[in-house]
C-alpha cells in the first residue's frame, strides 16, 4: 500500500502518470483515426474512378 | 542573388527581427510582471512601496518561528549578504525548512517586516535518495556559513 | 549518402520505409517506457527532499524535451521546405505539430501537478519558464489553425513554416529562462551541471529514450498520412490503394 500512498503524494504522482497514459494513447489513437479517415476517403475515390473508366 | 539564397535571406531577417523583438518584450514582461527584487535592495531601502512584490532568497537557519496553535510563522530570508524578516500565516508548501531556497510574495510593512501572502519554496536541480544525502550534509554547512558571514557584510557591499 | 537522402525524400520510398520502420519504434519505445515507469514508481529510490513527489520527474521531464523536440523538428523541416522546396519535409512539419501540443500541454499539466505540493503553487503568472512553455503551447495552436485556415496547401506550408521559424526564439527562450531568469523552476539536471544518482539518472534516460521512440513512431505514422494525402492524385498511391492488401 506504500506503492499507492506514495508517502501521501500519492494522488499527485497517479494522476500525472495517468494523464501521461491517456494523452499518450489519445496522440496514437487521433493519428489512427485520421490514418484511417484520409485513406478511406482516398479509396472510395479511387474505386468511383476505376468504375467509370 | 539566386532566389533560393533571398529566400533564405529573408526568413533569416524576420527571425532575427522577432528575436530583437522578442528579446526586449520579455525583459519589459520580466521587470514588469515578476516585481521580485533582491534581498539586499529590500534590507537598502529600495523597494516598491504601495505594492506587493516577490522576495527570494534562503530561510536562515535557526530563524523559523512559529506561534504555538496557530498557523502564524516569522523567519528570516536572507541572500547571503543581507537578511529580511518575512511573516506569514497559512499553509506552507512541504519543501519548506531552513536553509531551503523561497520565495515569498506580499508587502513590506511600515515595521519593515516584510508580511507574505503567499510562500513558495524553490529547490535546485540535485536528486539523491536520502541515505546519500546524510552523508553530503556539507552542503547544508556550507550555507549555513555562507548565511552566518554573509550577514555581516550586508551594508558595507551595497554597491 | 546525398543519394540516399534524396531517395528518403521522395514519397514513395519514404512510405515503405516508415511502415517498416514505425512499428519496431513503437514496439521498444513501448518496452522501454514500461521498463522505466515500473523503475520511476516503484524501485528509484525517493529523493532527500520532496520524497516520492519527485517520482513525477520521470513523465515529467521527457514530456517537456519531447514538445521542444517536436517544435524544432516542426521549425526545421519547415525551413527545409522552405529553402530546397522538399515536399515531404513540409508533410513532416504538419505531422510534427499536433504530437507536439500533445506533450507541451502534457509538461504544463504534470509540472503544474508537481508544483502544488512542492512549490506551493499550481501556477504563477509571471514566471518565466511557465509562461514560455504556455506560449509554446499557443504556439502550436496557431500553427495548427493557420494551417487549416489556409486551403492551397503550398500556401499553407510556407506560411505555416515561417510561423514555426520565428517561433524558435519562444523554444530558446524556453530552454534557458531558468538561467537568464529568476523562475521558481530549478535549473537543467539531464544534461547540464545537475547532479543526479546513478539509479536515478539511468531510468530518467531510459524513460527519455522511451518517449522519443513513441514519439518517432507516432510521427511516421502521421507523416505517412500526410503523404498519402499530399500524394493521393499520383500513380504510386493509387496502384499502391487498389493493389491487394493496400498500405494501411
Amino acid at each position: 500500500m506504500d506503492a499507492l500512498s506514495m508517502g501521501g503524494y500519492g494522488a499527485y504522482v497517479w494522476s500525472c502518470y495517468g494523464l501521461t497514459f491517456v494523452i499518450v494513447v489519445f496522440l496514437n489513437w487521433r493519428g489512427r483515426l485520421r490514418q484511417k479517415r484520409i485513406y478511406r476517403e482516398i479509396e472510395v475515390r479511387l474505386k468511383a474512378l476505376e468504375d467509370r473508366e | 542573388m539566386k532566389p533560393r539564397q533571398q529566400r533564405m535571406l529573408a526568413v533569416g531577417l524576420a527571425a532575427l527581427g522577432i528575436a530583437i523583438a522578442a528579446g526586449l518584450t520579455l525583459r519589459a514582461f520580466q521587470d514588469n510582471m515578476m516585481f521580485f527584487v533582491e534581498v539586499s535592495d529590500v534590507a537598502a531601502g529600495k523597494y516598491p512601496k504601495e505594492r506587493n512584490f516577490r522576495i527570494g532568497g534562503l530561510v536562515v537557519g535557526g530563524s523559523v518561528q512559529r506561534d504555538e496553535g496557530s498557523i502564524d510563522i516569522r523567519f528570516e530570508v536572507t541572500d547571503t549578504a543581507c537578511t529580511v524578516p518575512v511573516t506569514y500565516s497559512g499553509v506552507l508548501p512541504d519543501l519548506f525548512r531552513e536553509g531551503q531556497g523561497v520565495v515569498a510574495h506580499g508587502r513590506m510593512g511600515e515595521d519593515k517586516v516584510f508580511a507574505a501572502d503567499k510562500i513558495m519554496a524553490k529547490h535546485d536541480e540535485d536528486y539523491m535518495a536520502p541515505e546519500v544525502a546524510d552523508s553530503l550534509s556539507k552542503h547544508q554547512q556550507d550555507i549555513q556559513q555562507a548565511v552566518a558571514k554573509g550577514a555581516v557584510e550586508c551594508g558595507t557591499s551595497d554597491s | 549518402m546525398w543519394k540516399w537522402f534524396h531517395q528518403l525524400a521522395s514519397p514513395p520510398h519514404f512510405y515503405r520505409i516508415s511502415l517498416i520502420l514505425a512499428p519496431w519504434l513503437g514496439i521498444s519505445g513501448l518496452i522501454l517506457v514500461a521498463y522505466g515507469t515500473w523503475q520511476g514508481l516503484f524501485v528509484v529510490p525517493m529523493d532527500y527532499q520532496q520524497g516520492d513527489a519527485f517520482r513525477i520527474i520521470y513523465v515529467h521531464v521527457p514530456s517537456a524535451y519531447l514538445s521542444m523536440m517536436a517544435y524544432m523538428i516542426m521549425a526545421t523541416s519547415g525551413a527545409i521546405g522552405l529553402i530546397w522546396r522538399i515536399k515531404l519535409s513540409h508533410a513532416v512539419a504538419a505531422a510534427a505539430a499536433p504530437i507536439g501540443a500533445g506533450f507541451t500541454f502534457l509538461a504544463l499539466c504534470t509540472g503544474s501537478i508537481w508544483g502544488r505540493p512542492m512549490w506551493g503553487t499550481w501556477w504563477e503568472w509571471g514566471d518565466p519558464r511557465m509562461m514560455s512553455e504556455l506560449i509554446l503551447l499557443f504556439l502550436y495552436f496557431g500553427y495548427m489553425a493557420l494551417r487549416s485556415s489556409i486551403d492551397d496547401t503550398t500556401k499553407a506550408d510556407k506560411a505555416s513554416a515561417v510561423l514555426a521559424l520565428v517561433g524558435i526564439v519562444n523554444v530558446v527562450i524556453v530552454h534557458f529562462s531558468v538561467e537568464w531568469w529568476s523562475s521558481l523552476h530549478q535549473g537543467q539536471t539531464v544534461f547540464k551541471k545537475g547532479t543526479m544518482d546513478a539509479d536515478m539518472r539511468i531510468p530518467l534516460f531510459i524513460m527519455l529514450i522511451g518517449f522519443t521512440l513513441l514519439f518517432g513512431s507516432m510521427l511516421l505514422r502521421r507523416i505517412r498520412t500526410e503523404v498519402l494525402y499530399r500524394e493521393r492524385r499520383t500513380r504510386w498511391v493509387r496502384e499502391m490503394i487498389l493493389s491487394p492488401g493496400g498500405g494501411a
